[in-house]
């Protein structure tokens, strides 16, 4: 395992926004942070039109930590996750902020250097493993190219380090799944290999994408599992991005809560579930169907709004139940409820 | 009780697969699949993909013909009747499906969608069919102004609760629903769960309700069928299926529905590698490769479902031959996963079999 350097951010700070100062109070600066992302910006432009659909995000990830990102279709998870690896397309565009990973900002380096810290340094599988294969090729050929690449490995010792990264993510008969192409897996068993082709080169951050929406629930469940010992055994710092709150409590450290291209609250996990701040967290939770519950579910009227006509004040405000005329005008700094809480809502205090 | 609204018995689907030049081989999608519903309660089917949910829902439509058994619709034999017969029973069974957008014609009005059953079946006047689209509209909570717009103009919820007023259009006793919320985000998934519910309320539907998230089930169902490759491997009440299960798969899958809140606890039981094939499924119980229950006899003896008491059924052979008043203890070594360790505080859980 490869240390991980600490993120040397002196300079910047001092003229950064004030709503962003906050951020310095904790975690303390230069700590173990992996990755820190700051006021994100991202605009995709049409002829006619250009949409932002990410308004400054703000987060960061400690050496073997998962960090879960929480939100409805369309909030904008898939987009940060995109923009940290440098995998936004055309007409998206990073308009703003900072993203540092190990003393670099990711937003700052070229091409190339981006694609080596892509399969190097930092990992990342999506929703639909199958789709993200190559099915002419052969899960051994794969392998073995993506050792060649990082490694140096060729031959016998990358088949032996294949097969060694194979038997390491749970999958029984690694010899007989090095011979298997991508429509001979099934879903469950396409991510792991997946997860395999990500640990080749011994990443120190893994950006998983709904790694378990696609797939059943007893095989969501080893998945869950095989990411939470990654964590343990590698100290693997990962983002898990999910709409699914159980995935986030089986294997989240810390959470941030997305909505319409802003993080509305971020916590530990557990705080989360026991105070959360943000009304539309509050209104997440008591949404979800939950096995100890029956009878009508508390759900949170209205819809998602449209990025491009965001409304003015807190993006929440016209589903809110207790937004007053501040939070239709102005937009909600982010604060510390306590030290490694953060929420942005006017009204917290209040509703407190 | 009344005769069931829904009876299905013993239906089975096969499909014929080819496998090498002359062998053709049998994929069983659904096998020995035996259900009642009654008007104004929920059935949910729950089981994972392939486990041949859809298949029944297919097969009780008349969508596909069963290759055996036979559905019961108000006491009339469907699985006998001609073609031209199960078009006119169609207004009195409707399906609701997964992906709104792909069930709904892109190139139409919204209110044009859900006036075709009506003209198609006869159900209102030509000069009423408007009013009585306006008022399916408001029964599913959306207003006038959504009648004539397109599909792709809605947002998710909005186009399964036009999925729901086409479906509703018919009058029809019996609706399936399958998986109608796993497309859509949390708080709309909640929208649309209340709304099922309180249209059932209001129209004493009978839901089909087919599903993989317990979670969901639970809020919805009265009581639940388990399917495992083809079978249903469990019945029950909801509340006593998911509490105390009487089949290890339903345990398992019980054990693998996360958790509710991050200190939650849960008995997590280990079900190694995937499902078999359903092609030529074997005569004897078909967990039995990942089961970490099994033992000799549940390979040596067919596995059929039984009744346990009154409203309970299993298909574990164990089960049937050990349990004693419905408790059933397997004893012995059964592995056990661990719960997830957190870095933060890697807690090592107290997992006890039966509690
Ligand atoms: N290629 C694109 N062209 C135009 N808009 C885009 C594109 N990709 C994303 N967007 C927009 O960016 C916003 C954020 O999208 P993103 O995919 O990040 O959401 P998400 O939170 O990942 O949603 P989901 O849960 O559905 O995956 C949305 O408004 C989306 O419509
Ligand atoms: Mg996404």
């Amino acid at each position: 395992m490869r240390a991980v350097p600490a993120t040397g951010h002196g300079g910047g700070r001092a003229s950064l926004e004030p709503d962003i100062a906050v951020l310095d109070q904790d975690p303390p600066a230069g700590g173990t942070d992996v990755l820190r992302i700051n006021d994100l910006r991202v605009e995709f432009r049409f002829p006619r039109y250009s949409v932002e659909v990410l308004a400054g995000i703000d987060l960061s990830v400690g050496s073997g930590e998962i960090v879960g990102i929480v939100g409805e279709s369309g909030s904008g998870k898939s987009v940060t996750a995109l923009s940290i690896v440098g995998l936004l397309q055309r007409p998206g565009f990073v308009t703003g902020g900072r993203i540092d990973f190990a003393g670099t900002d990711l937003l700052e380096v070229g091409a190339d250097e981006m694609r080596a810290i892509r399969g190097n340094r930092i990992s990342m599988i999506f929703q639909n493993p199958r789709a993200s294969l190559n099915p002419v090729f052969s899960v051994g050929k794969v392998l073995r190219e993506v050792l060649r690449v990082h490694s140096g490995l060729r031959g016998g010792a990358a088949t032996a380090r294949a097969v060694e990264l194979l038997a390491d993510v749970g999958l029984f008969d690694p010899n007989a799944v090095l011979r298997r192409y991508p429509h001979q897996l099934s879903g469950g068993m396409a991510q792991r290999v997946m997860i395999a082709l990500a640990l080749a080169s011994s990443p120190q951050l893994l950006l998983a994408d709904e790694p378990t929406t696609a797939l059943d629930v007893t095989i969501q469940y080893q998945i869950i599992q095989l990411l939470s010992r990654l964590r343990q055994e590698r100290n693997l710092a990962q983002i898990v991005i999910t709409h699914n709150l159980g995935v986030i409590a089986e294997l989240c450290d810390r959470v941030a809560v997305m909505y319409a291209g802003t993080i509305l609250e971020e916590a530990p996990v557990e705080r989360i579930f026991d105070a959360p701040r943000h009304p539309y967290t509050q209104g997440l939770l008591a949404a979800r169907a939950r096995t100890e519950l029956t009878g009508r579910l508390e759900s949170i009227p209205g819809q998602v709004p449209d990025m491009r006509n965001r409304p003015p004040g807190c993006p929440f405000s016209p589903r809110c139940p207790h937004a007053g005329d501040v939070c239709r005008t102005a937009n909600p700094a982010m604060e510390a409820v306590e030290p490694r809480h953060r929420v942005a809502c006017h009204r917290w205090t209040e509703l407190a | 009780m009344s005769e069931p609204l829904l009876d299905v018995i013993g239906l089975e689907k096969r499909y014929a697969v080819r496998s090498g030049v002359f062998r053709h081989r049998d994929l069983v999608a659904a096998d020995d699949v035996s259900l009642t519903l009654s008007a104004g309660e929920t059935l949910a089917l729950v089981g994972e993909s392939g486990s041949g949910k859809s298949t029944v829902g297919r097969c009780i439509l008349r969508l596909e013909a069963p290759s055996g058994g036979c559905v019961r619709l108000d006491g009339t034999d469907i699985t006998e009747l001609e073609e031209s017969d199960v078009r006119r029973l169609r207004p009195e069974m409707q399906m609701v499906y997964q992906e709104p957008l792909e069930s709904l014609n892109p190139r139409h009005r919204v209110g044009k969608l859900v006036a075709e059953p009506l003209v198609l079946h006869g159900i209102v006047g030509k000069t009423e069919v408007r009013n009585r689209v306006v008022e399916l509209f408001q029964l599913v909570g959306l207003g006038e102004e959504h009648v004539d717009r397109y599909a792709h103009a809605l947002s998710g919820g909005q186009q399964q609760r036009v999925g729901i007023a086409r479906a509703l259009a018919t009058n029809p006793k019996l609706l399936i629903l399958d998986e109608p919320t796993s497309a859509l985000d949390v708080s709309v998934e909640a929208q649309i769960l209340n709304l099922l519910r309180d249209l059932q309320r209001r129209l004493r539907l009978a839901y089909l309700f087919i599903s993989h998230d317990l979670a969901v089930v639970s809020m919805l169902a009265d009581r639940v069928a388990v399917m495992y490759l083809g079978q249903i491997v469990e019945t029950g009440p909801t509340r006593d299926v998911l509490s105390n299960s009487f089949h290890p798969y339903t345990r398992a899958l019980v054990s693998a529905t996360p958790v509710d809140h991050p200190r939650q606890k849960k008995l997590r039981i280990a079900l190694t590698g995937e499902p078999a094939s359903p092609i030529d499924p074997p005569a004897h119980c078909r967990l039995v490769p990942r089961c970490p229950y099994a033992e000799p006899v549940c390979s040596a003896v067919a596995a059929e479902l039984l009744p346990i008491d009154s409203c309970r059924s299993t298909r574990c052979v164990r089960f049937q031959q050990e349990h004693c008043d419905g408790i059933w203890d397997p004893g012995g070594d059964v592995p056990i996963q661990d719960t997830v360790i957190r870095s933060t505080e890697s807690e090592v859980n107290e997992l006890k079999l039966n509690d």
